[in-house]
């Protein structure tokens, strides 16, 4: 770009350069529609939301006051939101408890094949939810797990560990060699070792890895509807609750679907770049 | 699947200093070996049996009997067809969309980083809020905005889900999806060597001639990546199918027929599991390919 041969064409480079940079807004604007939309008609009430699409409409809150109302007999939403947080939450912790040490063996001593055991790990990602759901199924219903928040730890865990593993790896490979030797030299065990350099260089790593599972464990829905449709239900099967058979609904599904979207999605628009880094090293490296 | 695990116990002195540097992996290893092997050997076990729980009888080895009756069973030939669809096609879309909002995004422009946050978005969509939005807002004959968008331009309404099921649930999940390609890609185009197009440049060769020369051979490994990890996902599509047809009309595809006849309400766990087993072969031999690219990147990574 520095090198410029003549102002002509410059000035046609520029000219091209807005052309597409406005392309590419208006791309954005139009990809990003039905999301606009959703938001839109969450703020609805049910007769400007059932009707030919209008932008214009006196908005109001009542129907995130209408979904967050909870009725016995009803999943409700504090119910589901609470099930989806213990159960997003502890399995994250989990995934980086394992998958912190495994990395290290992976990545700062590794030991023999670890090439192989890399791949077996990022495999089993391969292996399609279908193949298990069954087994699962019987085992957690023979366990008397079945509609437990238990299960759905234990399952997210597993979806989101080799991920982890994956990613980490990546992110430790980073750390500066010398200073782990240095800290080595210092009699530094593991545990030193992660605590005094390698966790605190490779903070925004794991924090990446982290939230690359939560959002993966939050908008989970195979194994929710399958093992916990009683209890222990998660925001997903809240969600397809707000849909009624009879009657309008489309406001109402969309305030839900808001609720439901917007602590992944706000924590994605903010870790964006981070998280962009992470899936490509994670993906390509 | 288990094969790339080869681990030998070395028959040398320094078996505890080995030990030592395993000990790390070994919850996470024997985690994940216990949640994925052990379920999949089961299923391979119950795929060899006529296992029906409704209506209750013995269950008995048939060998590979449920195999046999595959090619002549009508819905799983239809529903091997729609999972070919649901795959195939928003691979396609989503790679080839990818890759042109990866271009767009690639230059410098004002807002370029509100255009990406724009962008990405549907990819961090819960997938059944995804199929919900697009069903009852989108593509509804009665509100939806593209058929007020068609009656606009003088055609007439169309029921989308309803009519077309599995073009409604592909594009959908083309929508879903591209964000991802487009991330692959985008990272790809990063890591283009600056020197080499600087020179080029140089050398006096064209814009289009750099893009068809150097860009596109460059971004071939990303390409080959996204497809792969694209339709690994994808064939295991589930939440979508639920959500917006409920199966109905032609777009079950396998994972939604596995549910169907097993605790879905068939109960033919026998059967059900043999159909599980082809999902899981189809997978094996992508992801084998996939593995080839993955790890012809990381040896690159290495040589750099």
């Amino acid at each position: 770009m520095s090198a410029t041969p003549s102002p002509v064409i410059v000035g046609e480079r520029r000219w091209v350069n807005r052309a597409f940079g406005l392309l590419a807004w208006v791309v954005g604007l139009i990809f990003f529609f039905p999301v606009f939309w959703m938001v839109l008609n969450s703020f609805k009430s049910e007769q400007d939301a059932n009707t030919t699409p209008k932008l214009f409409f006196h908005p109001t809150l009542d129907r995130y006051r209408d979904v967050t109302k909870s009725a016995t007999g009803l999943l409700s939403f504090g119910e589901a939101f609470a099930n989806s947080a213990v159960v997003v939450l502890v399995s994250t912790f989990i995934v980086l408890a394992l998958a912190i040490p495994a990395a290290y063996a992976l990545a700062i001593v590794p030991v023999k094949k670890w090439r192989d055991i890399l791949f077996f790990f990022i495999s089993t990602k391969f292996l399609p939810v279908v193949a298990s759901i069954l087994p699962i199924w019987i085992l957690a219903r023979n366990l008397h797990v079945l509609n437990s928040r238990l299960v759905l730890i234990i399952l997210y865990t597993g979806i989101n560990l080799p991920l982890a593993v994956w990613m980490l790896r990546s992110f430790f490979q980073e750390v500066p060699r010398e200073l782990i030797e240095a800290a080595e030299i210092d009699g530094a065990g593991l545990r030193g070792q992660l605590t005094s350099i390698i966790l605190p260089l490779a903070a925004p790593g794991i924090a990446a890895t982290g939230l690359l599972c939560v959002i993966f464990a939050w908008n989970e829905f195979f194994y929710a509807v399958q093992l916990n449709p009683v209890d222990g239900s998660t925001v997903p099967i809240w969600v397809t609750t707000n849909i009624s058979t009879r009657g309008a609904f489309l406001a109402k599904l969309s305030a839900a679907s808001v609720l439901a979207c917007i602590p992944v999605v706000l924590a994605g628009w903010i870790a964006q770049k981070r998280m962009i880094r992470g899936l490509a090293m994670g993906a390509i490296k | 699947m288990n094969t790339t695990l080869r681990t030998k116990t070395p028959r040398v002195p320094a078996l505890s200093e080995s030990w030592r540097r395993r000990l790390p992996l070994l919850p996470a290893l024997i985690f994940t070996i216990a949640l994925t092997q052990i379920p999949f050997l089961m299923s391979v076990w119950y795929s060899l049996t006529d296992w029906k729980v409704v209506p209750p009888g013995p269950r008995e080895f048939v060998g590979l009997a449920n195999y046999g009756k595959l090619a002549t069973d009508h819905f799983f030939r239809q529903a091997a067809w729609t999972t070919i669809e649901l795959t195939v096609i928003p691979v396609i879309g989503a790679i080839v969309l990818g890759t042109a909002f990866a271009l767009l995004l690639d230059r410098k422009f004002l807002g370029q980083g509100l255009v990406r946050t724009l962008l990405i978005t549907p990819f961090l969509l819960m997938p059944v809020v995804v199929g919900l939005i697009w069903k009852n807002q989108m593509f509804s004959g009665l509100y939806g905005v593209i058929n007020w968008v068609i009656e606009k331009l003088g055609g007439t309404p169309v029921e989308f889900v309803s009519r077309y099921p599995t073009w409604a649930i592909a594009l959908t999940l083309i929508w879903q999806w591209t964000p991802f390609m487009m991330l692959i890609m985008l990272a790809g185009l990063q890591s283009q060597p600056a020197e080499v197009l600087e020179a080029a440049k140089v050398d006096g060769a064209s814009p289009w001639g750099i893009f068809r020369q150097l860009t596109l051979s460059h971004l071939r490994p990303y390409t080959e990546l996204g497809i792969l990890l694209g339709t690994i996902y994808l064939i295991q599509v589930y939440d979508q199918v639920a959500v917006m047809t409920g199966g109905g009309s032609g777009s079950t595809n396998l994972p939604y027929f596995v549910f169907q006849r097993s605790i879905g309400g068939g109960w033919e766990f026998g059967r059900a599991s043999s159909y599980s087993i082809v999902v899981v072969i189809a997978s094996i031999i992508v992801a084998t390919v996939a593995l080839r690219v993955l790890s012809r990147l990381l040896k690159g990574e290495e040589i750099a």
